[in-house]
Order: C-alpha cells, then sequence, then structure tokens
C-alpha cells in the first residue's frame, strides 16, 4: 500500500522526462522514506530527513535545475539498447539480493524498545565510551567545513583577465 | 504498530529502491538526474540502516548513528556535485555527461 505508493514514485522520478518532475517525484520519495522510519518509532530521523532533504537537498536540486535548463526542455529519449541493458542489470542484482533476504530467517528481537529522547541521542552522539560516536562527529564536522569550502571556490566565477 | 511488519518486506522495499536507483543512474545523461538516482540509493541504505537496527540490535543506536552521518555526507556531496555542475554548464553550457568530455581545463 504505502510502500506501493514509494516505489511507484522512485520509478517514475527516474523514468521521468522533464527534470522538475523528476525532482518533485523524488520529493514524494523522501517524504515516503521519512514516513517509514516514524512507522520504525525514530522521530529524530524523520524529522532530521524532513529537514535536510527536503528543506537542503530539494531546494539546491531545483535551483540547479531552473537554472541550467528551460522548463519547456525535454530530456532526449533513451535507447532502448541501454534501456535493456540497465534494466537486465538492475533486475539481475534485485532477484539476488531479494532471494537472500526471504531465504535468511532473521530472529527479530523487537523489544518494545522505551522512547528514544533527544537528550540521549546527543549524549551517546559525544560520549567516549562504548558505542559512543565523538570520533565519527568530529570527523564529519570537518568534513562539511571542507565541502562548505569546496563549493564556494568551485562555484565562484573566476575573474576576467584585464586585457 | 511494528509488530505487524516483518523485516523482510522493509528490507525488500529498500532492496526495490536501491536498484531503482541503479537503474536511473545508468540511463540517464544528464547530470542532476544521475544525482537524483544517487539520492534514492542514498536512502535504501538509510532505510536498511534504521530497519535492520530496529528489530535486530534496538539497544545501542548503531544503525541510528550510521543513517545520520549517511544523511550529513549526503548533503555535502550533493552541495559539491551541484557547484560542478554550475561552473560546468557556465563553461560548456551543457550538463549533459556526453558532451563532457574534459573537466581539465
Amino acid at each position: 500500500m504505502g510502500s506501493a505508493l514509494v516505489l511507484i514514485f522512485a520509478i517514475m522520478s527516474v523514468t521521468s522526462r522533464k527534470l522538475l518532475r523528476a525532482a518533485i517525484f523524488l520529493l514524494f520519495v523522501l517524504i515516503g522514506v521519512a514516513i517509514f522510519f516514524l512507522v520504525l518509532d525514530y522521530m529524530f530521523l524523520a524529522a532530521v530527513q524532513v529537514v535536510v532533504y527536503m528543506g537542503g537537498i530539494l531546494v539546491l536540486f531545483i535551483f540547479s535545475i531552473l537554472l541550467t535548463s528551460h522548463l519547456s526542455e525535454k530530456l532526449q529519449v533513451v535507447k532502448p539498447v541501454e534501456i535493456i541493458i540497465a534494466a537486465l542489470v538492475s533486475l539481475i542484482g534485485a532477484s539476488v539480493v531479494l532471494s537472500v533476504i526471504t531465504n535468511h530467517r532473521f530472529n527479530p528481537v523487537v523489544a518494545d524498545s522505551p522512547e528514544i529522547t533527544v537528550a540521549e541521542i546527543g549524549t551517546q552522539l559525544l560520549s567516549y565510551g562504548k558505542y559512543g560516536y565523538v570520533l565519527p562527529f568530529e570527523v564529519i564536522s570537518i568534513l562539511l567545513l571542507a565541502a562548505m569550502v569546496a563549493a564556494i571556490v568551485i562555484a565562484k566565477r573566476e575573474k576576467k583577465p584585464e586585457s | 504498530m511494528i509488530e505487524d511488519i516483518p523485516l523482510s518486506h522493509i528490507l525488500i522495499v529498500s532492496t526495490l529502491i536501491f536498484f531503482t536507483g541503479v537503474y536511473g543512474f545508468l540511463t540517464r545523461k544528464n547530470m542532476i538526474t544521475m544525482l537524483i538516482s544517487v539520492e534514492l540509493v542514498l536512502n535504501a541504505v538509510n532505510i536498511n540502516f534504521v530497519a535492520i537496527d530496529r528489530y535486530l540490535y534496538s539497544d545501542r543506536l548503531e544503525g541510528h548513528f550510521f543513517a545520520l552521518f549517511v544523511i550529513g555526507i549526503a548533503a555535502a556531496e550533493a552541495a559539491v556535485a551541484i557547484a560542478i555542475f554550475i561552473n560546468l554548464y557556465r563553461n560548456i553550457r551543457s550538463i549533459d555527461v556526453d558532451e563532457v568530455t574534459e573537466m581539465k581545463y
């Protein structure tokens, strides 16, 4: 039901021939993934997904689409040979993974886990002890800083040489 | 609510989203749509992390943090990639992979 809808939107977002529509279908897929997180009781992660993806990445996508192409422009039709090859590759991969998943017997221990509070997440993110994540936290902060500087430097218009 | 859904169903959905992303990455020519496909793949991986964490190891939140870090890295990657696209478009007026034969200047 819900997941089928997400799948349909995912397929439409990779086959739509209009760029902006592909981005909007991606928006629906992202909302669906956020709903998955909600169903699995991870409220904070769903909120992060909504804020970062829909508030940040998708707006960036739409801006860049509007900057680099005209609205009425359609993407060129893909060659059927390429469609067949790509569909074959992804179908083979999907069938291998699906056969493994359906044959493997999981032992779910669905603990009625207590509500995960944001305070818990924060302390575990910054703790040094076992299951603490302070090192990846610092690494990713440096990565984000580097990416920010890099994006500014790359997108900056170069100065015209005075001639 | 969660007791009604077996783990394998969530994994099946995420597998299908993943390979939809792979299909899009292989067929698309426009760079922005390729990036959209990559986002689909990353989201499928996130669903897997969260589902396995919730069902099998629900006491230490490891998948939760990995999903958080993946979201952060995806944001950084999208920002840098779009900066590159805009610079490319400014230089050669196109962001199709066929026409971008040289990135050096």
